[in-house]
């Protein structure tokens, strides 16, 4: 919808301070769509040049930057081949070229990775960081969490639509920490205790598992524990990995 | 800029998908068999010590059975190769691509239709050029009119481009090319049965193949090309396929003008506003 291709039922939306999907916001977009197919009968070459035409980059511009682009994305060796020889791989990375080709504000990379190597990804992770760096702003839309959880600087979740919750993951000691304790001699009365600070908790036999929002309430939560008569061996922060979160708000699969 | 852009990516497409080249040896694969023919029944007629006028208006009726298979062909290829044109590439999701770019929906869809149209001039251009060479070098014959001819049969070509477009927008490529291929036989049918009226003396059938034209104008098209091209002997024959039995008047042709550009004002709306 923001770039135009599906139509809003009601209702209006603005990219870049303007009308959604309209021609001269497209200007400054680059997109990727998740199952990125082409004219198979052009090569990796042509594939730029045409796209960056019709983005409106000038031939002259072109000249240069069909190669760079080619070059940065890996496939400078197969610049001349027909995209019907590429792999998926391969192609995920000319379409990630041909949302680059004329440098838009605004880049929309859908499951960018999903078809890369480990190599490849960390080439895609590197080209989204040199974007951040020369001031575009890019979406990144993945399901593989480890790759946003390191590439990105905030993160978005959305249910049905609609957003359910954001995190800055700059501000990682803001997180939630999950902690794991080894402990005997645990009471209700200390579990009991530990609702000032944990969002969670759950005991099983001697480990205790629990939530809390910030690292700096653990010195308290410890002596807490010693102090109601537990005897701690283990107390061990983990900060809870992007896919934790996931499900702690998403809830479990509910065959999406 | 867009529009020659996508025009001349169309044209690219065609030319590397061996479209193009495999039309034109499939083209030069027929004035070899219509020249061979030719110039057999020259050869024969000559033997024969058949009068020159009888064998004049023999060489004529094979000229213009071989200008019929050449529109019918270039209907016929026209639908076929236009026919994955939108809707394959919106089936595919290739069309994602291009219309985020900065660029008009009607831009992709005008820039692909004129590719074709360019693709169709060329065709039209060398294979009735082709024909009628033979039929001149050859036996010796020419049509009447062979410009109106070749730009009557080049407009239902175009006719016939539009309305695969149109339908583009809505189906998928198999429905596109079922409904275009059974409109045209709808359409071929009606003016056959309409040129059988001159046998059965019924207005009634005129009837139906004035209705049938009116749902699909091609054959109406190639009716009246026919009729400008004939010898007046020829189409004064009752016997003959090409007889000015019931030859679509002006009107008609202006009709099927303003039906294409009906179809493509639809094609372009619906382009514009459906979802991808």
């Amino acid at each position: 919808m923001l770039l135009g291709l599906v139509k809003p039922s009601a209702g209006e939306a603005f990219v870049l301070g303007a009308p959604a999907g309209g021609v001269e916001v497209r200007r400054k977009i680059g997109f990727l769509p998740e199952d990125f197919r082409f004219y198979q009968w052009l090569t990796a070459a042509e594939l730029l040049a045409l796209h960056g035409r019709l983005s409106g980059v000038s031939t002259d511009v072109l000249r240069e930057r069909v190669p760079a682009l080619v070059d940065l994305v890996g496939l400078t060796p197969h610049r001349d081949k027909r995209l019907q020889e590429f792999s998926k791989g391969m192609l995920q990375r000319i379409g990630l070229a041909q949302a680059l080709i004329h440098e838009p504000q605004l880049v929309f990379l859908d499951e960018p990775t999903s078809g890369l190597d480990p190599m490849g990804r960390r080439l895609v992770r590197d080209i989204i960081r040199a974007q951040r760096d020369r001031g575009a702003t890019v979406f990144l839309n993945s399901h593989i969490l480890s790759e946003i959880e390191i590439t990105c600087d905030e993160v978005v979740f959305i249910r049905d639509g609609e957003v359910v919750t954001s995190r800055d993951l700059r501000k990682q000691n803001e997180e939630e920490v999950r902690v794991v304790v080894r402990a005997r001699k645990l009471t209700p009365d200390a579990v009991a205790g530990l609702t000032r600070w944990s969002t969670s908790t759950q005991v099983d036999e001697e480990q205790l598992t629990f939530t809390t929002r910030s690292q700096d309430v653990l010195p308290d939560i410890l002596r807490h524990l010693v102090a109601a008569g537990a005897d701690v061996y283990q107390f061990t922060p983990q900060r809870l990995s992007l896919e934790d979160l996931f499900l702690k708000i998403m809830g479990e699969d509910r065959g999406l | 800029m867009a529009l020659w852009i996508i025009a001349g990516m169309t044209f690219r497409e065609a030319a590397r998908k061996k479209i193009l080249w495999t039309a034109l040896i499939a083209g030069l694969g027929f004035l070899g068999v219509f020249g061979i023919g030719l110039h057999y029944q020259m050869a024969d007629s000559i033997a024969s010590s058949m009068p020159p006028f009888l064998r004049y208006q023999i060489l004529s009726g094979m000229l213009m059975i071989g200008l019929y298979t050449v529109d019918l062909l270039a209907v016929v290829m026209t639908i076929l190769t236009s026919v994955d044109t939108i809707s394959g590439e919106i089936d595919s999701g290739t069309i994602h691509a291009i219309a985020t770019k900065p660029i008009a929906r009607w831009q992709v869809l005008i820039g692909k239709w004129m590719g074709f149209v360019g693709m169709l001039a060329i065709y039209v251009a060398l294979m009735f050029g082709g024909t009628i060479a033979e039929g001149r070098w050859i036996g010796g014959v020419s049509p009447q009119n062979p410009i109106a001819g070749a730009l009557l049969v080049f407009l239902e070509c175009v006719l016939a481009l539009t309305v695969t477009f149109m339908f583009g927008t809505w189906f998928s490529t198999l429905t596109n090319g079922v409904i275009v291929l059974g409109l045209h036989g709808l359409a071929f049918l009606g003016g056959w049965l309409e040129q059988m009226s001159g046998f059965a003396e019924g207005s009634r059938l005129v009837a139906v193949g004035i209705v049938s034209s009116l749902v699909m104008p091609t054959e109406a098209v190639w009716r009246r090309a026919a009729f400008e091209m004939e010898s007046p002997l020829a189409g004064s024959l009752p016997s003959s396929p090409f007889a000015d039995i019931s030859v679509p008047s002006l009107a008609m042709i202006g009709y099927a003008g303003a039906f294409l550009l009906g179809a493509l004002a639809i094609a372009i709306y619906h382009f514009q506003n459906r979802d991808l």
